[in-house]
């Protein structure tokens, strides 16, 4: 009996339920709203199926109607990615220490 | 070009680089290198795309054209976002990535072939499955988001939209959506595809309309959440690693947040997300207010007051966020450090429209990081400090949390303001806050209230010191 690939895919996701809570535990506060937005930011990475979505089938026929679905889902995950990790590293970049000599 | 094997390990080292990218967000200093890692996890997720599909015809130019479009549409949105419309932006970005799952799972469903999973009409069923609940999701999370975006911007009403028969109306769709996910899989029908896809824009706006203004950061922890469970959804149909990590990685994140800012008010999540929060409370408490004396102040009472302070702390709130007011009250603070005044900020969890947002503006303001105190490392402080600024917070200092049983925040964890030697409460009005009820603080012998706007309050506080 072999196991069904799913069963692989299933334990993958669960236990990276457990690392996602150990770790999101592990973030301080003060962060939680980078945290928000590097999340949005990485949750993109659905982009891997809207570009699979986009070169589907032949290269003749790229503007048929699943192929627009896909480069649509592209610009949109597009905005997220560029979006996310900028406007986290923005952010991220006014953290400060407080300074010695004060 | 790529064989199966060699990409499925690619995406998985970018999974590893996601879950390094939040454990950068331990503590302030590491958490530009994660930003990294995040950054260079999506590179490598992307360049695997490209490289297994291996067909750099014409419709790659296509791919990368829109890719640059949104590319430079999301750069340009944030480099010029304000840091105080940041909660708007999250919400905004989490009905993108929304809507995207809708769309690859739409792309799926038509065009099964390009991603092994059966032909049109045939689709295998485990599939069928995890597409229709991504999709379902994903659709949730788009209709959702927008409406918290539009409530977050003013665009829409903060206060709670509530009807008659609203929670069975909910649960029938919920119920609905179930039967569409049974019927599409035993049937393959797109039109039953469509449907599915249609209770589930509807549902997540019914969802979130009851809920108010201040409930907020549930609200979009909750969507950051549904957004990661979308993902992970297509993640199996497509039966990529990365996204199945990161989409575990997200969903669980969102729901810890949506947690901590649950029990930041001490509600459970069911009360928040059943909604109506406020609308009801208003009405009992409206008849019995300004009966009692208030001490009112002006800008001079309060320098004269933090003048003669050793330490004062300071407590923001959302009020700050929207008088803009954070960069006036580190100037004050600047002044009073200046004659040796030891200042330090106290944040509520809850303080504000999302979970951080607080911290977030003082950062902007260039507060140091470590000036700033959570509620529990603080709150014993209140005793020993001489002056409280409250500014734009309402509800979260309110005695009445720790004393009223019949209060409908009693048994939230409040910031002890009331034991410091004397309160300064910046405030417009008298008006009750969010959760409608007076403040016992308002009329205690030991607080000032300065009835301005935040901002200008607190400069012409500057000016007097």
């Amino acid at each position: 009996m072999e196991i069904d690939p799913f069963i692989f895919r299933l334990s993958i996701f669960i236990l990276s339920i457990f690392i996602g809570y150990y770790v999101v535990w592990s973030v301080t506060p003060s962060l939680h709203t980078p945290l928000m937005s590097v999340t949005n930011a990485i949750s993109s990475v659905i982009i891997v199926g809207a570009i699979i979505a986009g070169l589907a089938g032949n290269s003749d026929s790229i503007f048929n109607n699943s192929n627009i679905f896909g480069f649509l889902a592209i610009s949109l995950a597009a905005i997220n990615i560029f979006g996310g990790f900028l406007v986290t590293q923005r952010m991220l970049a006014m953290y400060k220490k407080k300074k010695k000599d004060k | 070009m790529f064989s199966a094997n060699l990409s499925a390990i690619f995406y998985l080292i970018s999974g590893v680089l996601f879950i390094l990218a939040l454990r950068g967000l331990s503590s302030p200093e590491t958490s530009r290198q994660g930003n990294f890692f995040g950054i260079l996890g999506m590179i490598i997720a992307i360049t695997v795309t490209f490289l297994s599909i291996g067909n750099f015809s014409s419709g790659f130019i296509y791919v990368l054209i829109f890719l640059l479009v949104g590319g430079l549409i999301g750069a340009y949105i944030a480099y010029k976002i304000p840091m105080t419309a940041m909660p708007e932006l999250v919400a905004g970005f989490h009905s993108l990535v929304g809507l995207a799952a809708v769309l690859v799972a739409i792309s799926a469903f038509l065009n099964p072939e390009a991603f092994n999973l059966g032909v049109p009409g045939d689709i295998k069923l485990g599939s069928l499955i995890e597409m229709s609940i991504g999709a379902a999701v994903g659709a949730i999370t788009f209709s959702g988001s927008i409406i918290a975006f539009l409530k977050l911007q003013g665009i829409m009403s903060g206060a709670p939209i509530t009807f008659k028969g609203q929670h069975p109306l909910n649960a029938l769709i919920l119920i609905s959506i179930i039967v569409l996910i049974y019927l599409l899989c035993s049937t393959q029908s797109s039109n039953l595809f469509w449907a599915l896809l249609a209770v589930s824009f509807l549902i997540g706006f019914l969802l979130i309309i009851p809920i108010g203004g201040a409930d907020m950061p549930v609200v979009i922890s909750m969507l950051n959440s549904y957004s990661g469970w979308a993902a992970a959804g297509i993640g199996f149909t497509l039966e990529n690693t990365a996204l199945i990590i990161t989409g575990a990685l997200v969903g669980s994140s969102g729901a810890i947040l949506s947690y901590i800012m649950c029990k930041g008010m001490n509600r459970s999540f069911f009360n928040v997300i059943l909604g109506g929060f406020g609308a009801t409370a208003q009405s009992t408490s409206s008849q019995n207010k300004e009966q009692k004396p208030v001490k009112s102040g002006n800008a001079d009472d309060a320098a004269f007051l933090m003048k003669n302070a050793s330490s004062v702390i300071i407590v923001p709130g959302y009020g700050m966020a929207v008088a803009q007011a954070q960069h006036a009250l580190r100037e004050m603070v600047d002044t009073l450090k200046k004659n040796d005044i030891k200042v330090s900020y106290a944040i509520h969890p809850v303080a504000g429209r999302m979970p951080g947002h607080m911290n977030v503006l003082l950062a902007e303001a260039n507060v140091p990081y470590d000036e700033v105190f959570e509620l529990e490392e603080i709150n014993n402080d209140f005793a020993n400090a001489d002056v409280a600024f409250v500014i734009g917070a309402n509800d979260v200092t309110n005695p009445v949390a720790k004393t009223d049983p019949q209060s409908p925040i009693y048994g939230m964890p409040v910031l002890d303001v009331e034991k410091c030697k004397s309160v300064l409460f910046v405030k417009r009005s008298l008006s009750p806050g969010y959760a409608g009820i007076d403040n016992d603080l308002f009329y205690k012998e030991n607080t000032l209230m300065l009835f301005a706007d935040a901002k200008k309050m607190t400069e012409d506080i500057t000016k007097n010191l």
